[in-house]
Parts: C-alpha cells; sequence; structure tokens
C-alpha cells in the first residue's frame, strides 16, 4: 500500500522535528490525534490540531496523558491509525495504558519529546533521562519497540516506520525524541506518496463466526478485526486466551506472555534499525542516540584528526537493544564511549552486550543541555590511553 | 408433563460461554444487566414503543426511534464487578483499564461515529479513579451514554468505601463510618452539561430499562445512575439485609421526583432515595461542532478498510 496522493506535502521544507513527526504521522495514514499540551512536544499536537480536521481526521485535546493514551487506543479499535505526543510528565502517566495497548496488541504511536527531569525539571531543555521508562515504565513483563530520531528528517522518516512497525507487529510503538529534535529546525525532504511504503492493517481472513480475536499468524501476530462489523470482538487487559476470554490460570499468562514478548524478540530482524561506521578495527566505537549522536559527531572529527580510530554505532531502533551489533561491535574495538544525556542508561545495556570484551565509558550529563563535544573528544581520548 | 425451557430471550446477546458470571447471589447487577439488554434490543427496533412507562410531562418529544444496528453496539467498561459486564455481551466489548472507560469509548466514538457507544462501569470507576474523564466528556457532550451501577462501595475489592459511599456508612476502610460526604452522581452529570440525567435502582427494572433506553437514543452525552445492592459487602457491613431486602429497601424508601433540586438528592444512610428522569435536553454535540467549524467531519471521514483490504473483508 503506498501514502495517499492529497495528504503527502511533497518537496523540501524548512521545519522543525515536532512538524516533521507529525507530517510523518500523517503519511503514514494518522487519522486520529488526542493530546495534552505539554512542552516540548506541544507543536506536534498544534500541527496536527491544523491538519487532522481537512483530512476526514479527528484531533481532541483530552483532559490529561492518561485519557490521551487511552483515547488512542479506542480509537485504533475504531479503524483510525493513531498517536499521541508528550514529554516526561505526561509519559509517566501514559504508562498504565501502554500496558493496556500492549496487552491488548492495539497498534497506535507514542511520541515522547525528551526534556530534562525527573519530575517538572527543565520543561524546555533537553534530556535523555526517559530511556529506560520507554522499556520498563509499565508494570508486567513485556517486549517494547521504540525508535530514536536525531534529525528532524528522521522525525519524520521514523514516524512513519513506527506506524508501520505498530500495524505489523501489533503494539504501541514509541518514538524518542528529544526536545533539540522537536524544536531543531532543518531541511526535511517529503517524498512523493508512491514512494512511500504502508503497512496496512492485518484484517482477518475468516467469517465473523470464526473469528478468534488473539489468534496468532505464523509470526506470533493475531489479526485485527474492524469493530461494527459483527465480529463482536473482545478485548480486555486481564490475561486471556485466543478468544479474548479472561482466563486466570499461571498457564495461560505464560501461554499470552510468552506470545507478546516473542513476537518482538524472534521478529528483531525485521525493527533493528542502526548507522554503522568504521566499526572494524576501530579504537573507540562511539554508541549513541539521538541529538547526543549529533553532538558527537563533532568529537569524531576531531579524534579522526588526531589519528584516532573511531567507529560509530548509532542507535535508531533502541529497543528492543540491539544487541547483535553492540556484541559484534565489541570483538571489533576496544571500548566504547556512550555519551546520553542522562546518568547511563543505554550504557548499561551496551556494558550488557560487551560483556567484557570492550569497556564501556560513560559520558553522562543530567540534562538541561547538550553535551560540550570536549567532554566526549577527552573522553575518546581517554579511553584509547 | 414435563416444561422444559431450554433457552432465555437473551441467550442470543450473552455469551454463554462465559458462564457463570462472577457476581455474587443477591447482587443487583444480573437487573441492571438483563435491564441493559433489553433497552439495547428494544432501541434496535424501528417503530418501538420505547417502554410502557409514560414520559415526564413536559419531555413528551424528547427523541424516540431507535432502530439501531446491533452489530455496531460497543461497550465500554473499566475495573470492576460492574466492569465485567463489557465481557458477558456479545457485542464488541472493551474491558479497559481503572477508570479510563470513558476516554477510549470517546476515541471509538470519534473514530466511528456509526457506533453506539455505551459505558457501563462502576461508580468507584466512573467517580473516584475517572471522574476527571466523566466531567469533560460531559463538557465535550461527546456521543456517548454512560450507565453507572452504585453499589455504594468497591465490591471487587472486598468492601471499601468509594465516592458514593454514605456519612457514617461502615465499609472495609471506614471502621468507624464514612467521615466524607459523597457525590449526587445526578447534579454532576448535570452540572458538567450532560444532555440526559437519570437515577433508578436495581428495583426499578422497568423504569431502568426504559430509562436506559431513552439514554442510549439520545444524542450526546446521557446519563443513568443505578443503585444497586452489594450482599456481600456493603448490606452486610451496614445490616441492611439480603439482597432482597435491600431491594425491598428501595421500593418502600424510593421517591419518584423529576423536578428536584439536584444538589439536594446525594445519598443519605437509611435516608429516602430520589430517584427519576432529572434532564433531558439538546445541545450541540463535539461532533456537531467540529463540522460546523470546520466542515470536514463527517461520518465517511473514518477510516473504513479500503482497497484491497476492503477486499479481503468481502473475500466471505
Amino acid at each position: 500500500m503506498a501514502a495517499s496522493k492529497e495528504t503527502v506535502l511533497e518537496g523540501r521544507h524548512f521545519i522543525n522535528g515536532a512538524t516533521a513527526c507529525a507530517e510523518g504521522a500523517i503519511i503514514a495514514g494518522c487519522r486520529f490525534f488526542a493530546g495534552y499540551p505539554i512542552t516540548p512536544a506541544t507543536e506536534v499536537a498544534e500541527r496536527m490540531a491544523e491538519r487532522l480536521p481537512h483530512l476526514g481526521g479527528v484531533y481532541i485535546q483530552m483532559e490529561d496523558e492518561i485519557a490521551s493514551m487511552a483515547a488512542i487506543l479506542g480509537a485504533s479499535w475504531g479503524g483510525m491509525k493513531s498517536m499521541t505526543a508528550t514529554s516526561g510528565p505526561g509519559f509517566s502517566l501514559m504508562m498504565e495504558n501502554l500496558g493496556l495497548g500492549l496487552m491488548t496488541e492495539t497498534p497506535c504511536v507514542v511520541v515522547n519529546m525528551q526534556r530534562a527531569g525527573p519530575s517538572t525539571g527543565l520543561p524546555t531543555y533537553v534530556g535523555q533521562g526517559d530511556m529506560m521508562q520507554a522499556r520498563w515504565g509499565s508494570h508486567g513483563v513485556y517486549e517494547i519497540i521504540a525508535l530514536a530520531p536525531s534529525s528532524p528528517q528522521e522525525a519524520m522518516d521514523l514516524t512513519i516506520t513506527a506506524f508501520n512497525l505498530s500495524e505489523e507487529f501489533r503494539l504501541p510503538v514509541l518514538i524518542m525524541g528529544d526536545e533539540i529534535i522537536s524544536h531543531m529546525t532543518e531541511r526535511v525532504v517529503i517524498p512523493p506518496a508512491d514512494k512511500v511504503k504502508i503497512y496496512p492493517r492485518r484484517m482477518p481472513k475468516v467469517r465473523p463466526d470464526d473469528y478468534l480475536p488473539y489468534q496468532p499468524d505464523k509470526d506470533l501476530v493475531p489479526a485485527m478485526a474492524p469493530v461494527g462489523e459483527g465480529y463482536h470482538i473482545q478485548t480486555t487487559g486481564l490475561t486471556h486466551n485466543e478468544k479474548g476470554y479472561p482466563v486466570m490460570t499461571s498457564e495461560a499468562h505464560q501461554k499470552l506472555i510468552k506470545r507478546l514478548v516473542d513476537k518482538i524478540i524472534l521478529n528483531k530482524n525485521k525493527t533493528i534499525r542502526v548507522e554503522e561506521e568504521n566499526t572494524a578495527g576501530a579504537d573507540v566505537v562511539i554508541c549513541s542516540y539521538g541529538s547526543s549522536a549529533r553532538i558527537a559527531e563533532w568529537a569524531i572529527k576531531e579524534a579522526r584528526a588526531k589519528g584516532i580510530k573511531v567507529g560509530k554505532l548509532r542507535l535508531i531502533t533502541v529497543w528492543p537493544f540491539p544487541e547483535e551489533k553492540v556484541r559484534a561491535a565489541a570483538k571489533k574495538t576496544k571500548a566504547f564511549v556512550v555519551p546520553e544525556i542522562n546518568n547511563g542508561q543505554i550504557a548499561l545495556e551496551v556494558e550488557r552486550c560487551a560483556a567484557g570484551n570492550a569497556k564501556v565509558i560513560t559520558v553522562p550529563h543530567m540534562g538541561g543541555s547538550t553535551h560540550n563535544p570536549q567532554d566526549i573528544l577527552e573522553s575518546i581520548i581517554r579511553a584509547v590511553k | 408433563m414435563e416444561n422444559k425451557i431450554s433457552q432465555h430471550p437473551l441467550d442470543e446477546f450473552i455469551r454463554q460461554d462465559r458462564m457463570p458470571h462472577i457476581w455474587c447471589p443477591g447482587c443487583g447487577l444480573g437487573t441492571v444487566f438483563s435491564g441493559l439488554l433489553n433497552a439495547i434490543i428494544k432501541s434496535s427496533a424501528s417503530d418501538v414503543a420505547l417502554c410502557d412507562e409514560p414520559r415526564p410531562v413536559g419531555r413528551e418529544t424528547s427523541p424516540a426511534g431507535g432502530g439501531i444496528d446491533l452489530n455496531k453496539v460497543a461497550i465500554v467498561s473499566g475495573i470492576g464487578c460492574t466492569g465485567r459486564i463489557a465481557g458477558y455481551v456479545r457485542f464488541d466489548g472493551f474491558h479497559t483499564t481503572h477508570g479510563r472507560a470513558i476516554p477510549f469509548a470517546t476515541g471509538l466514538k470519534l473514530a466511528r461515529p456509526d457506533l453506539k457507544v455505551i459505558v457501563v462501569s462502576g461508580e468507584g470507576d466512573l467517580f473516584s479513579i475517572g471522574g476527571n474523564h466523566f466531567i469533560h466528556a460531559g463538557r465535550r457532550n461527546v456521543d456517548l451514554t454512560v450507565v453507572c451501577v452504585n453499589n455504594s462501595n468497591y465490591g471487587m475489592t472486598g468492601g471499601q468505601c468509594s465516592a458514593t459511599t454514605p456519612v457514617r456508612a461502615v465499609t472495609t476502610t471506614t471502621p468507624f463510618g464514612n467521615f466524607e460526604a459523597p457525590f449526587s452522581l445526578p447534579h454532576i452529570a448535570a452540572a458538567v452539561g450532560a444532555v440526559y440525567v437519570a437515577r433508578w435502582t436495581a428495583f426499578h427494572a422497568q423504569k431502568m430499562q426504559a430509562s436506559i433506553a431513552r439514554a442510549i437514543q439520545k444524542k450526546g452525552f446521557s446519563f443513568v445512575e443505578i443503585m444497586s445492592p452489594c450482599p456481600t459487602y456493603y448490606a452486610r457491613m451496614n445490616k441492611l439485609g439480603t439482597g432482597l431486602d435491600m431491594m425491598k429497601f428501595y421500593k418502600d424508601n424510593t421517591v419518584i421526583a423529576n423536578e428536584v433540586k439536584l444538589e439536594d438528592i446525594s445519598i443519605t444512610r437509611g435516608g429516602k432515595i430520589v430517584i427519576g428522569d432529572f434532564i433531558d435536553k439538546d445541545r450541540p454535540t463535539f461532533n456537531d461542532l467540529v463540522e460546523e467549524m470546520t466542515c470536514k467531519f463527517t461520518p465517511a471521514g473514518h477510516a473504513k478498510p479500503s482497497g484491497e483490504d476492503k477486499q479481503k473483508l468481502e473475500l466471505h
């Protein structure tokens, strides 16, 4: 399926990441946006409020982020591709219903333009402190998909990807952007509609009477029937069987949760994206993501000018964690340097996967600005000593 | 001769493979359940007289009709004893998180304006944890029907006090009696702009059914509160007897008053319960205003399965 021509603003634009994210959603077919104003993600909502009514879509400002997350789940079951956008405090409020989306296998996209936290923190300044919350923030056992754009262009591209992955694997997919990516204005090229592939909803191929809402296909993902067509869909956040009926046993839970986890883990090759450069024989590999990865570029150049062999492993998919990529790089390099605007979250994953084959040097930053690139350079120099 | 009855008239609309249900003997939810189903089924007939009850004077003109498509009925509920209703009905059913049925239903309804979306949940779900969503959905006048079963306590978790537990009533978390004033739910619903507001009890089966049918057919945010006995906890702890005793209590201690000051009808411990059809009015819905201001909101605007998907759907 290709994107629709009327809705795609093909051409070169000079827009910020939030606007690019909204345009990406519209290209992907998103026609429902529910949100609550929060810096630095409000611009996504504002763009959607302007665009959606002209596309037969719905924009609604909800009373809080709990309601926003609930509304996009409802809209998704109503057959509209749906999205919300928020930042740290709102992301915290969304966690319970994110779990409902995972449990009921509801496709949708949640954008987090991260700011410095905890609590209200620094609303208008950058942070990357929610990376582990993205992975573990809702209660219980689950796997999730999270993508981290590092430019307005990628904010658009990855939002389209997020919608496609959410439909393919039937779950809420997270865009883990940050304040810099949201507010930075750059050139964004929107491709012609027919060049954008859209993953359509998995419709059931059986009669309503034979339809089991949670009977998975071979790739462990079940088809999703439209409401109001006599399929008599049953969904619940309780542990359930193929019919969607609650079953309160450990065995049923084991079976369901194992499938929900496996559908992400076993399909990793379809979701993992990294940008890898010169990792073979590198003295140091910079492993980063989002706006931190851009700041690291200067340090990489300077270090190379000093004769240090520096490789790059930029994480585009952060969850599921690109374990194989990091493991392979760990065997080809002496050290990883991991700059991120937190006290070392993704660094823990890098360390786990490096498994002693390469040392891991964190470059922490508590948030409120990007790293001084000089600090990253110094970490590189320290790593090769 | 043996007189065999193997079918209940509502069997077709109940997921019999989910029976037995979880509700206790004497619980009012069975009555509400059948009242809700009958109201939906009656609303599906195009020319049916909605109920045997005459409409309140001055409100004879409120919309009748019905003709709703049973395939387009969706039941959304939150968590709790009442929340289980969504899973027992043979409609599209969504059992969501605690307190969040209304925002979920809002998304569903706006994405599919052709659906009849009915939220059925308890007072703890809708007015304690979910109170904020209720007031905003009312303010927006999203076209939803909310049926709140008020049993004065949290039944599923074992009888704790709720936002409607009367002052002095005993629950497991108010062992000395409740210190907090309860909500008057119709008062809240009216204040936030609901276009239809009613309160009945599980004893008033016919009136409750007619009222739910009216609410379903009303365009806009409609609200029906149903007082219901919880013999296992609330009635036992407050020495109100069995489920049957509570039904008798409802019979003897209710006053039908359609024109009443809603702020005065909070439930008190052992006091009279004012019931009736309190509000029936019209005002523009969320969708009406979107359509008026953008000229773009049409039911056709929703993402109908198109192209290839539609073909797939039509295969059978």
